[in-house]
């Protein structure tokens, strides 16, 4: 896809967020839209993955250690084909497959199910390490909060990662600046995050802007050459990103726009895909 | 008298890994540092390619495990109880138990009988914590042979196992030629009509040594051995307490949320009897040789004689 595509894409993502948790009068809007360049560049650029085939033993992986924000995950995943795009609004509902958070047994496309920060991290590494073990070539991604970094299981799995040269592996964090109890900054500050992978012996790639694809499409490329360690790409991105009254507004972590919200950031948003479809 | 030869649960770990790994290339075996303690030394030593030592880092060695499995590998994840149930219990319930991932956790020094490292590493929670797992099995030897059936079992099994193995040499009760393992069956090991004695691990050969002297005093005392703790064999449960309308529970566990507690789960429902809970009276252990230990705690032949004798007054 080239850019103008990955963009379209990025923003139908965001309607599908948008929609689902309106639709779920709950759930994770904020990192869910910080977090849509990066699903869409994974799921319809970097990722070797087939919505006929989401089984396939020699697909590449993904794992949503910040499982709160499935709503963007889902979004992705349905505009990719896994699932109708309807069924985003199910979203949270009593006897939908779309749980709250990731469920790799009922969720077409879920790779690992995940949800409790720092556990996601882990298990990626474990799906790495099963791919050096069996000689296969599949690639393993996993995108993190700068927030769940603040989890003692995530440096465990990064230790592991780097001891065992996962080179097959890729870490993403989502460094929007935000969580639950305000800036992470100041409820528990995880800089320098890329000295942090740096010590652990990853190759490190910061990402100035997490919302631009061709700053994500030069850090994914680069993290392809990298051999004997694995990586760690540390993007800046806006939380809320693309609804101008979420946007770097701690508030909408975990809330649903109510009717009137809701029409406000889907026009924002129709506006933004027709101003794009322009180009 | 010959001696009863004595091995621990660990050991038998150790070796059924070893069998196991020499038919099976996707078995691999994760430790925490303890590789030596869990036994699956031998296992390291005879595929060193196939055994990942993931440091002091259970919680990450369980999520580990979880990723391993859904590339086909079937992985052991070995540790202490007290870490692997403990320490990793949410990692256990969210990345293994709720996607039901094919993982298998070899826990050993559960219990008392753990010895003189005392109380923090005495695990008597890990049946109460994994019973509270959906589609958890949990599987509790009571002897070298029945340890290999069990990892066997857990092998061929599709799904999360819990295994719980022993510290201490006990003595092997099941080396007959017709010994059969079933998953989720229990064993009758002596028929009576007094009372029923349920017992888990090594408390089955305390149980049996019991049966003993109640006979000498003229109780006759039926002795069923639960390997499988959950599923609970529970109509070979309910039919013995029907059968003898008293029933006694004995496992090196607290008696809050372990055997005791599933038996008497599955009584109260389907034939409430009076039931005596012998286990781990909701207190921390504490250190001593493991053997003293059982014989403080009234879980070793003469303790479980006198309460169960006690009960059936």
């Amino acid at each position: 896809m080239n850019k103008l595509e990955l963009q379209k894409t990025a923003n139908e993502i965001r309607k599908g967020i948008v929609s689902g948790v309106h639709a779920a009068k709950a759930g994770h809007p904020g990192g869910s839209l910080s977090a849509a360049d990066i699903f869409t560049y994974l799921y319809f650029e970097e990722m070797n993955v087939d919505p006929k085939n989401p089984k396939d033993p020699d697909r590449d992986r993904f794992v949503l250690s910040k499982g709160h924000t499935a709503p963007g995950l889902y979004a992705a995943l349905a505009e990719k084909g896994y699932f109708p795009k309807e069924d985003l609004l199910t979203l949270r509902h009593l006897g939908s497959y779309l749980q709250g958070h990731p469920d790799m047994k009922h969720i077409p496309g879920v790779d690992m199910s995940s949800g409790s920060l720092g556990q996601g991290i882990s298990a990626a590494v474990g799906m790495a390490l099963g791919a050096k073990l069996q000689n296969k070539a599949f690639r393993v991604y996993t995108l993190l909060g700068d927030g769940e970094i603040q989890e003692g299981q995530v440096w465990e799995a990064a230790m592991f990662a780097g001891a065992k040269h996962l080179d097959n592996l890729v870490v993403i964090v989502d460094n929007n600046g935000l969580q639950i109890d305000g800036n992470v900054a100041d409820v528990n500050s995880p800089y320098p995050i890329d000295k942090k992978f740096e010590a652990f012996n990853f190759h490190v790639i910061n990402v100035a802007d997490g919302n631009d694809f061709d700053q994500l499409k030069a850090a994914f490329d680069e993290a392809r050459t990298v051999t004997g360690m694995p990586t760690a790409i540390i993007t800046k991105t806006v939380k809320g990103k693309g609804v101008s009254f979420m946007e770097n507004q701690v508030g909408w972590h975990g809330k649903a726009p109510n009717d009137e919200e809701y029409a406000i950031a889907m026009a924002e948003l129709e506006k933004a895909g027709e101003a794009l479809c322009q180009k | 008298m010959s001696e009863v030869k004595k091995i621990a649960t660990r050991e038998s770990y150790g070796n059924a890994l070893v069998e196991l790994g020499a038919e099976h290339d996707n078995l691999i075996v994760l430790d925490a540092d303890l590789a030596a303690a869990t036994k699956t030394g031998v296992f390291k030593k005879a595929y060193p390619d196939r055994h990942i030592d993931c440091g002091i880092a259970e919680c990450n060695m369980m999520g580990i495990a979880a990723g391993l499995s859904t590339t086909g590998i079937v992985p052991f994840a070995s540790t202490f109880a007290m870490f692997a149930a403990g320490r990793a219990f949410e990692q256990v319930r969210n990345s293994i138990g709720y996607p039901h991932l094919n993982v298998k956790i070899g826990a050993t020094h559960a219990g008392i009988s753990v010895g003189e490292d005392g109380a923090t590493h005495q695990c008597n929670e890990d049946i109460a914590l994994m019973r509270t797992i959906p589609g958890m099995v949990i599987l509790n030897p009571a002897d070298d042979v029945e340890a290999k059936a069990c990892v066997k079992a857990a092998y061929e099994y599709n799904g999360p196992v819990y295994l719980r193995f022993g510290r201490l040499a006990v003595p092997v009760i099941n080396d007959r030629p017709d010994y059969k393992f079933e998953l989720g069956k229990g064993v009758v090991l002596r028929e009576g009509k007094d009372v029923t004695i349920v017992a888990t691990g090594l408390c089955v050969s305390s149980a049996l040594e019991a049966a003993e002297k109640l006979a000498a005093d003229g109780i006759d005392a039926k002795i069923i051995n639960i390997h499988t703790i959950k599923p609970l064999d529970e109509e070979l449960i309910v039919a013995a307490a029907k059968e003898t309308g008293k029933v006694v529970t004995v496992e090196e566990h607290s008696v809050i949320g372990g055997l005791g507690s599933a038996v008497c789960d599955a009584l109260a429902e389907k034939c409430p009897v009076p039931v005596k809970k012998i286990g781990v009276q909701d207190v921390f252990g504490e250190s001593g040789p493991a053997v003293a230990l059982l014989a403080k705690y009234k879980l070793d032949g003469e303790g479980v004689y006198e309460q169960v004798k006690e009960f059936c007054k």
